[in-house]
């Protein structure tokens, strides 16, 4: 691993897991307590929308993901709060249609498309030092966000109603919250690959919610884990000249496995120390 | 003895007027009168489907009425909500949830702090108080899961309290809770409704009727007369079907031996 670090290309990946994991952390335990595992996939699937006109337009592919995650996100999210009934297949319809349509421009590209696989599967080996930018630029919007609004992020994902009743703007925090995740999903992306996201988003914070109980205690632990998994994940892959998306994914898997398997006999444990 | 009272009355805390309600054009509230008055105690019970919950949110603003209007401390429900403290009711929650008792109860002090801004020491007292007259200030470093179904109620009274509200407004409360933990629950809504009135909805007769100070029944429209008694005819047009309810078991001293002298006194 040391001498890996000799190589830009493993720097930048290390660099690229760390800023991703921060997010990913924070976002993922919003997703997890909020139940929104579904929505959250079917905003990172509509952004291979933006892929495909990025490659079709000649301009950064990421910015086309940005751009498509967003829209889908406040689409989605328009949805699933008007419309009582069949938001989710609402939702699937247009996870889809966000897929289609990325294929579709990428079919129309002529030419040779590089790295469009990256997109799909992630490849965190050949992240550009301008995308580590985008990532920092990302990072600190949602650092922001998240600081600015915790409060009423925090009273929307536990009691929806009482933050109603105390004239908390609950749609346009959600909405807000969103965002940040069309945003986190789109750092993801470049790690893991669209497919992928939905698992790195979410295991790091369903592990640490098993084992702490406050929510920026659940955060903090999320993103350290999101650091060793994504660390632990390249280092696999540099060995085993592995897909680094996949095998990032399964050390998470894995960990996520175990800390199920863990947890009752820590609770065994505990009740025999107590009682 | 009443007409006494009209001349010294304490004033109007809410006031529901013709109110009409109810859910994709199918009205749930019909012709709903209600007047409470500061420092009221009063019970709804009624029929699952009577439209107990479909009153408590148009109260809360969270469901606009069809027709006829409600006010809260003579102001819109919009604004007058912000004098309302909201108990929910003691379902359907995830004992996952990462949060402190001390961080649900301070979101009593979200409606009086402006978005961007953090809670201040004030608030902070506030809120100690307020878990402080719920009991519950020992345990607000727990974690909401780890807390038992009175003790969680206890810790919602407590952020209701920390809205510094004029009206409680409580959803069958205790719900899913035994007798034993809710008639101290009962017993700490009467001590704090010597400052604050109350409007509870419940199914549970028996606790309600030996709580609060009136009792109105609720089923589509509402029987209320300002008393504490539930009358044969009230429970017989809110419920259609008397007979059924107590052989559910209604204690008998819910029905007074002598309804004649009371109520048509």
């Amino acid at each position: 691993m040391i001498e890996a670090l000799q190589f830009d290309f493993m720097r930048n990946a290390l660099m690229a897991g760390a800023l991703v994991s921060v997010v990913c952390g924070i976002i993922g335990t919003f997703v997890v307590i909020n139940r929104i595992v579904f929505i959250s996939g079917g905003i990172a699937h509509a952004a291979y929308g933006g892929i495909g006109l990025g490659y079709f337009l000649k301009f950064n592919p990421v910015l086309g993901a940005i751009v498509f995650s967003v829209a889908s996100a406040l689409g989605m999210g328009a949805v699933q709060r008007k419309t009582r009934q069949r938001a989710d297949t609402i939702i699937g319809v247009m996870w889809a249609i966000g897929m289609a349509l990325g294929i579709i421009f990428v079919d129309l590209t002529e030419g040779y498309k590089a790295d469009l696989m990256s997109y799909l599967f992630g490849s965190i080996l050949t992240v550009p030092s301008s995308d580590l930018l985008i990532m920092l630029v990302l990072d600190v919007i949602v650092v922001a966000l998240v600081m600015l609004f915790y409060k009423e992020l925090l009273a929307i994902s536990f009691d929806e109603t009482f933050a109603t009743v105390e004239n908390v703007p609950v749609d346009a925090i959600y909405m807000i919250l969103l965002c940040m995740i069309a945003f986190t999903v789109v750092m993801l992306m470049r790690v893991v690959g669209l497919i992928m996201v939905i698992a790195l988003l979410t295991m790091p914070a369903a592990i640490s919610g098993q084992f702490v109980k406050d929510m920026k205690k659940v955060m903090v632990l999320a993103s350290i884990l999101g650091v060793i998994f994504t660390t632990t994940g390249l280092w696999l892959s540099y060995l085993l000249n592995l897909t680094s998306g996949a095998t990032i994914i399964l050390v998470s898997g894995a960990a996520y496995l175990l800390s199920l398997a863990v947890k009752p006999l820590m609770r065994r444990a505990h009740s025999e120390s107590t009682g | 003895m009443r007409r006494a009272e009209t001349t010294d009355m304490p004033r109007e805390v809410i006031s529901v007027q013709h109110l009409w309600a109810g859910y994709n054009g199918e009205p749930v509230l019909e012709d709903v009168n209600l007047s409470v008055r500061e420092l009221d105690f009063i019970g709804l019970i009624g029929p699952n489907g009577g439209g107990k919950t479909t009153l408590l949110k148009v109260l809360l603003g969270l469901l606009p009425p069809t027709q006829g209007q409600a006010r809260i401390m003579g102001k819109s429900i919009k604004e007058g909500r912000q004098y309302v403290g909201y108990v929910p009711q003691a379902v359907e929650f995830d004992r996952d949830f990462p949060i402190s008792v001390w961080d649900v109860a301070r979101m009593g002090r979200l409606g009086h702090c402006r978005l961007l801004q953090r809670y201040t020491a004030e608030d902070d007292e506030i809120v100690t108080e307020a878990l402080r007259s719920v009991d519950m200030l020992d345990l607000c470093e727990r974690p909401i899961g780890a807390l038992s179904g009175g003790q969680r109620q206890r810790v919602y009274v407590a952020r209701a309290l920390a809205t510094k509200p004029q009206i409680l407004l409580l959803d069958e409360p205790m719900a899913s809770v035994d007798t034993q933990v809710s008639v101290s629950f009962y017993d700490l809504l009467s001590r704090l409704n010597k400052h604050v009135t109350i409007l509870m909805i419940s199914h549970d007769i028996s606790a309600i009727s030996s709580y609060v100070k009136t009792v109105g029944c609720l089923n589509r429209r509402l029987f209320y007369h300002g008393d504490k008694q539930i009358t044969p005819d009230m429970l017989e047009a809110a419920y259609q079907c008397p007979i059924d309810l107590i052989a559910h078991g209604v204690p008998h001293r819910v029905f007074p031996e002598h309804i004649v002298e009371e109520v048509r006194s």
